[in-house]
């Protein structure tokens, strides 16, 4: 253990880290009523650009203008202190086992150049359907099955039975 | 009953953002340590060579279903002011699919992206524009995709109340088939290559 806490490649076991993740959404529940996100704290930045360089704009889009109000300025909401803390939360757990480094990391089949092409599509895509479901593997997903949502459990089975298909397409960019 | 303690007043609600630092920080904390910072060790669940991302996403969704369920039970919380994620089903099922191929170009989800970024995977940072791009394309396209985004709205729905069992009988039956998944998982691993990464 203690030469792969050297390399990097130590791990906690996955049903403790599980069971970590899953007390920190229940407690999340019991304090706030709500569960947890990420896509969320995007779409508040978004919001906040364009309503920054543009408010004739955010305002007069429907969409934009769903999420401003005078009283709730949209930086200002929870998810995005959420994210604050993952930041923080996973750089330490990337410090203490060692795996703090800048790299690009890709299967060896491939170049660095086309697994930054398909992270930068893989990402916009997940930014278009999570606006779509409300939601996306943290904030609709796992939140949503913690309190039995249908919804939840739909979009779950969505999301990881389309990868399913999907990663296998694009087999090489991983092994 | 006391719980949840913002909405019911037990802690006034000008601490909610300090929670929301203090719990992302267990959240960031738990799938880094659980290895979701590594956009391969999160594609191996669909090669089958690592299934940390089913092993570590059902124990969290079934610890924290059973927790509410319990603290309801014993009477501690009130499960009718807990937040439901609301059933859209067109747009859950087609969010999900569109989410399921950038999960397999990418990687990467928002949340594990976070984490990525966080240690300084420059894969995970170019996944994150791509999504404040996709969300710019979202609400700029929005008229387009207003019809769907609107459609079957069932409200916050319960997939136990679908499926006409109660609550705590479906937590049951979504354990025992978490297990089943986890055996068959750890079996599924012996059997496949080992990729290294």
């Amino acid at each position: 253990m203690e030469k792969n806490k050297k390399s990097g490649t130590f791990y906690l076991n996955p049903y403790l880290s599980g069971f970590i993740f899953g007390m920190v959404l229940l407690i999340t529940f019991v304090i706030t009523g709500r569960g947890m996100g990420a896509s969320g704290a995007v779409k508040s930045t978004v919001v906040e650009a364009v309503n920054t360089v543009a408010p004739g704009h955010a305002e007069k889009s429907v969409y934009y203008s769903k999420f401003i109000s005078d009283d709730a300025h949209p930086m200002n909401t929870w998810l995005v202190f959420e994210v604050i803390g993952i930041l923080a939360g996973a750089f330490f757990s990337g410090l203490i086992f060692n795996r703090l480094k800048f790299k690009v990391e890709h299967s060896p089949k491939i170049t660095s150049r086309r697994r930054l092409i398909f992270a930068l599509l893989g990402g916009a895509l997940f930014g278009i359907g999570s606006q779509l479901a409300k939601g996306c593997t943290s904030g609709a997903a796992l939140s949503g099955m913690a309190v039995l949502s249908l919804g939840g459990f739909i979009t779950m089975m969505a999301i990881f039975g389309t990868a399913f298909i999907f990663a296998w397409i694009f087999k090489k960019n991983w092994i | 009953m006391v719980a949840p303690l913002i909405p019911m007043g037990v802690i006034p609600e000008s601490w909610n953002n300090v929670f929301a630092v203090i719990l992302g920080f267990g959240f960031g904390f738990a799938l880094e340590s659980a290895g979701f910072s590594s956009s391969r060790k999160i594609i191996g669940t669909f090669f089958g060579y690592d299934f940390v991302v089913l092993k570590v996403f059902f124990t969290a969704a079934i610890t924290a279903m059973i927790g509410l369920l319990y603290l309801s039970y014993i009477g501690w919380l009130d499960y009718s002011l807990l937040y439901i994620h609301p059933t859209f089903l067109a747009s859950a099922i087609i969010g999900g699919i569109v989410m399921g191929i950038g999960f397999s170009m990418g990687g990467y989800c928002p949340g594990t992206s976070f984490c990525g970024m966080a240690i300084g995977k420059i894969d995970a940072m170019i996944f994150m524009v791509g999504m404040v791009i996709g969300v710019f394309i979202f609400s700029e396209a929005f008229p387009l995709f207003e019809k769907l985004y609107n459609s079957g709205n069932l409200g916050g729905k319960l997939v136990s109340d679908s499926l006409g069992v109660s609550k705590s009988l479906f937590a049951f039956l979504l354990t025992v088939v978490a297990i089943g998944m986890f055996y068959g998982a750890t079996w599924v691993e012996k059997k496949v290559r080992k990729v290294e990464y």
